[in-house]
């Protein structure tokens, strides 16, 4: 099986159990899910739902207990630290909470650190255009120590999309962002999958942020028990605030 | 406060280790000087008190001031004899004398004595094989010798003595108490009385010393005294017991100055691991910031802080100091069994002890050392501001300007105590010069840095990893000058020894095509246990008469006195035939023949003594009474016989030994110095210790004995490279730990394993190398500093060791791969998601 045409990444009945025997966490039990192309999903849940562990083990940062993950063509399940290496760097795109730009470098190196890792040549028109649709243009020879947190978000965005991956992957990334700012990086996320035709995952517990997502997907205790599309921040906060109630079922998932 | 300083110590081992590691290594190779010292001194009391077991009561020669003592009559021995209380008394014969091999070669230690005796029976030698010697060609050999040489009852062994090569029948072999071979390592053999007066002291009836053993009921001392009163004051009479003394201390001595340098050399690699300290808790306090700024907050004074950290040091010193001191007893008990069985010495060790000097100066210098390391980061630890520490771990770039202006300050007072040292010739002044200036130097690192490394780095950073690598070890300047200062110090003696030993090279070079118009030198091998060999004057008249021959001079040398000054001497064969040769121009004077009564020297000589062409000069050879020269010529300034009287052919007569130490050879127009060499190398064919050479030959041989004073030293030196290597590790593995999450994000956007690794080593190697381009320099300006104040004594030449440098280049490049292997497999081997998560 492969991830189909239309698909950017999926989850085919993930399980993830941190320690064993009696210690044992089940993080994710039996997750499935499709991530369509140049589509801007959310995933939203509580603390401790699995939502970061899901997003960890698409992005094979992690590896499954059980289940199998596929980004694009490529089987991610039974990868080598090599070849998930080489994934992550050419078809995962990360943006963080934390930014994790790296000091040494100028925005735009940092910018285009991925293609440099592999050693592969910038495509300096669509480098333009990121820059461009980032708002980075005259900040690029400054060290991220000159920059706002708002601005180094921004070439954290712009190192995400420049190698053109498969999916970039969001974990919390207006988490340490004030409003104003935060609302700049989601409006160009969105942006980038309804015009650039880029697939984005983000993790996110703030229902604000989730109403930019053209999908939402809610994580409770490692299921997934409910999906929106393009829903407003209200309906959002209002599906989380079910979630919380302890009577919510799981059965209650739409399409598991 | 005590308990949160302990358990803050327990949590990072790693570092504990990594910064305890470097004092260990200092305090061992101290506390391994001293037990090798002591254990030494103990083994030469033991061995002279046991060589020194049968004798009451010894019986010598006065010693008088620059004389050569008047041997023992054997009148002397009757009278000692007759002295009551005297058991019995033995006239002991003693001299060099070296058996050549079954090889052709002479036999050679490496520092005990070689001698010959008069075979008495009844010291403690025991018969172990045949017999004593009877007749005038029979010998019989010390067991070591024996077995050294491959020798039993019935060869032939052919002997070196004050006469040329003699050929012996071996009748016997002897042992001591217990079938040992020898007291200490030496080679020894025993003639017939009459023998071994001839060969060994040039006389008949003569005596190096008279033993004497007390009979019942005497005293030693009281034997001392009665022999004493019987002989009057012409004789020096000691007790076995003060005999022994006086020779181990002699012995001891020497080992005194041997702990020094090795001293000397610990004190170098503690002065770099002062380095690693202060660069290890600067980091380590940098990174517990936030935990000091989080005991502040809660009402922790700044004092307490401060001996927080200082708490931390006295900790780490402790154990580095036990730790050490544990090693270095096992490596001087190491040391000294590696002396006393491979150094041909055979020396019987004394129990390892450990003396309570290598206890006192390990904690001494293990605790100091580390404390004063740790002040300093303590300090600046407690002036941060607790909020500002807790707000987020940023250490701007402090501006260096203060460091800079200090360094430049400390250099120049280096600079000049290294001037002054010179000046006044103070061996404490020019190293403490150097220490300083190399402190000077390491303040002005953190300056360097910057521009040095991007340059350095460039080379490196072709690809993505090294360009982080490179700018990763500009990041944080001191931290990379403090790295690379300690490795410089290490480099730069090395290249400043190097630079000196090169241009003395240079300087013997120059002066053998330059000044030397001689093809053949004829010279004896340096011994270690007496002067160089020398050859018969006979031999030195064939070698005028041999075919080809132009001219050919040479001289016997000794030490005289001119009052209590003592001066090298060189009874001159030739004088016409060494101004050609040596190419001596006259400053006063015509240079001809030396009457009997006339001496000449060097123009500084003359300056310094105040002496013209015409002046009297009162001399004490070793032999015979004072006697008045007459200053004939003196020189112009000239590189050979530097600071060296010319004598008179005759006044080698009252030399020690009249016997031509150094000949030289000038051949006729057109014939081959070869040729001519192969005709006068049969003349030496009874003198094994002496060969004749052409001119490169023999500037070879005289430089390459700073080959191994260079290899001596870089062994030495080693140590505290070894150190700065620490050093390397330690900085990079912190360094790892406090870029953990910049490494996960590496790791996260898809930097493979060996990148990572690749960029761990390119820092290393970039510090490295900075490192030694920094002590090359530094090595160079001291070197070049040394030359010129040694100009006069003869180092003309500037020479510089391209070739030792650039290999100090790759070693440095190698270090810093070598030390990056752990840091970068620790790096490699992180967990992504753990890493990005860190704080």
């Amino acid at each position: 099986m492969s991830a189909s045409d239309g698909v950017a990444a999926r989850a085919v009945d993930v399980w993830k159990t941190y320690g064993s025997g009696d210690a044992a966490v089940t993080a994710l039990a039996g997750v499935s899910v499709d991530l369509e192309k140049s589509r801007f999903t959310a995933i939203m849940g509580p603390s401790g739902s699995g939502k970061s562990t899901l997003m960890h083990c698409l992005a094979g940062l992690d590896d499954v207990t059980r289940g199998e993950v596929w980004v694009g063509d490529t089987k991610v399940t039974g990868l080598k630290d090599r070849g998930l290496t080489d994934l992550r760097r050419d078809k995962v795109g990360f943006i963080f909470q934390q930014f994790n730009l790296l000091p040494t470098l100028t925005a735009e190196e940092n910018i285009t650190l991925p293609l440099s890792i592999g050693g592969k040549k910038v495509d300096r028109e669509w480098f333009d255009v990121v820059i461009e649709t980032v708002g980075l243009r005259d900040r690029l020879s400054h060290r991220p120590t000159q920059l706002s947190g708002g601005q180094q978000q921004r070439v954290a965005c712009a190192r995400a999309l420049v190698s053109r991956p498969e999916v970039v992957f969001a974990d919390e990334p207006t988490g340490n962002l004030d409003s104003q700012s935060g609302a700049e990086v989601l409006a160009f996320l969105r942006k980038s999958a309804h015009e650039f035709g880029q697939t984005i995952v983000m993790v996110t517990h703030d229902p604000n942020a989730a109403s930019y997502a053209d999908r939402v997907i809610f994580l409770k205790d490692g299921h997934i028990v409910r999906e929106l599309l393009s829903p407003t921040a209200d309906e959002v906060l209002d599906t989380m605030k079910h979630l919380d109630a302890p009577d919510f079922e799981h059965s209650a998932v739409p399409g598991a | 406060m005590l308990k949160a300083t302990i358990k803050s110590l327990l949590s990072r081992k790693l570092r504990l280790v990594l910064s305890a590691l470097a004092v260990v290594l200092g305090v061992m190779f101290v506390s391994g000087s001293f037990v090798l010292t002591d254990t030494l001194q103990r083994s030469f009391t033991d061995l002279f008190s046991s060589a020194y077991a049968d004798v009451d009561v010894s019986v010598s020669p006065k010693q008088e001031k620059g004389k050569q003592p008047e041997p023992l009559t054997a009148q002397a021995v009757e009278d000692v004899k007759s002295v009551p209380g005297v058991a019995s008394a033995v006239g002991n014969v003693q001299g060099s004398a070296r058996a050549i091999g079954k090889n052709g070669k002479v036999i050679t230690t490496s520092g005990a004595p070689r001698f010959g005796a008069n075979w008495t029976g009844n010291g403690q030698e025991k018969i172990r094989d045949g017999r004593a010697p009877q007749a005038d060609d029979e010998v019989i050999l010390g067991a070591y010798l024996a077995t050294t040489g491959g020798f039993k009852v019935g060869d032939e062994v052919s002997v070196l003595t004050l006469e040329p090569k003699k050929t012996f029948k071996v009748t016997g072999v002897y042992d001591y108490a217990g079938g040992r071979e020898s007291l200490g390592g030496e080679l020894s053999m025993a003639f017939t009385e009459p023998v071994a007066q001839q060969l060994l002291l040039g006389q008949k009836d003569a005596y190096s010393s008279i033993t004497a053993t007390a009979a019942q009921g005497t005293s030693d001392e009281a034997l001392r005294d009665a022999v004493a009163a019987k002989l009057g004051s012409a004789y020096d009479v000691k007790t076995g017991e003060t005999l022994a003394k006086e020779q181990a201390d002699q012995i001891n001595e020497g080992l005194k100055f041997f702990n020094y340098v090795l001293l000397g050399f610990a004190g170098i690699a503690l002065f770099v691991g002062v380095f690693i300290i202060l660069n290890t808790f600067s980091i380590i306090v940098a990174q517990r910031t936030r935990e000091l700024a989080l005991l502040r907050s809660m009402g922790a004074s700044r004092g307490q802080v401060i001996s927080s950290v200082v708490l931390e040091a006295l900790v780490i010193g402790l154990i580095a100091s036990v730790v050490g001191l544990g090693a270095g007893v096992g490596v001087g008990a190491l040391l000294a069994t590696i002396f006393s069985s491979f150094g041909g010495t055979n020396l019987e060790l004394a129990g390892i002890g450990v003396p309570m000097t290598a206890v006192i100066s390990s904690f001494a210098v293990g605790m100091i050392v580390t404390v004063v390391a740790a002040v300093m980061p303590a300090l600046r630890a407690s002036r941060i501001a607790p909020v500002a520490a807790m707000r987020e771990a940023a250490t701007p770039d402090r501006p260096l300007t203060k460091i800079t202006v200090t360094g430049a300050l400390v250099l120049a007072a280096g600079g000049t105590a290294l001037g002054l040292g010179f000046a006044q010739a103070s061996l404490p002044l020019i190293f403490g010069g150097i220490l300083v200036a190399l402190v000077g130097v390491a303040l002005l690192t953190p300056v360097l840095a910057k521009p040095m490394v991007s340059l350095i780095g460039r080379l490196l950073s072709w690809s993505m990893p090294g360009l982080l690598g490179r700018r990763n070890s500009s990041r944080n300047p001191r931290r990379t000058a403090i790295t690379a200062a300690a490795l410089m110090v290490g480099i730069s003696l090395i290249t400043g020894v190097s630079v000196v030993l090169t241009s003395a090279t240079k300087s013997i070079e120059k002066l053998a095509s330059g000044q030397l118009r001689t093809d053949l030198i004829i010279s004896g091998e340096g011994q270690f246990d007496g002067q160089p060999a020398t050859f018969q004057r006979e031999v030195l008249t064939q070698v005028e008469k041999t075919d080809g021959v132009s001219a050919a001079f040479g001289w016997a040398s000794d030490g005289v006195l001119q009052g209590d000054d003592r001066m090298f001497a060189a009874a001159v064969t030739d004088v016409p035939a060494m101004k050609s040769m040596f190419a001596l121009q006259p400053k006063d004077g015509e240079i001809a023949p030396l009457r009997d009564d006339q001496i000449a020297l060097p123009e500084d000589l003359a300056t310094e003594k105040g002496w013209s062409v015409g002046s009297t000069v009162t001399l004490q050879l070793a032999k015979g009474e004072p006697r008045t020269f007459t200053v004939a010529f003196v020189w112009l300034k000239s590189q050979v016989l530097q600071g060296a009287l010319v004598l008179p052919e005759s006044a080698a007569s009252s030399f020690r030994s009249n016997q031509i130490g150094q000949a030289f050879v000038q051949v006729d127009q057109g014939v081959a110095a070869a040729d001519v060499q192969k005709r006068v190398e049969p003349l030496f064919a009874d003198n094994p210790e002496i060969t004749v050479q052409d001119r490169s030959a023999f500037v070879k041989q005289t430089t390459s004995q700073f080959d191994t004073v260079l290899l001596m030293i870089q062994i030495l030196l080693a140590l505290a490279i070894l150190i700065a290597v620490l050093g390397v590790i330690n900085t990079l593995a912190l360094s790892v730990i406090e870029r953990t999450r910049e490494l996960g994000l590496l790791r996260a956007i898809g930097m493979r394993r060996a990148q990572v690794m690749r960029m761990i080593t390119v820092e290393s190697v970039v510090i490295s190398v900075f490192g030694a381009v920094l002590g090359l320099l530094v090595g160079l300006a001291l070197g070049v500093a040394t030359v010129q104040a040694l100009k006069d004594q003869g180092i003309s030449e500037i020479g510089f060791p391209w070739a030792t440098m650039v290999q100090y280049l790759v070693v440095a490049a190698v270090v810093g791969v070598v030390a990056a292997i752990l840091p970068a497999i620790r790096a490699a081997r992180l967990n992504v998601l753990d890493a990005i998560a860190y704080e």
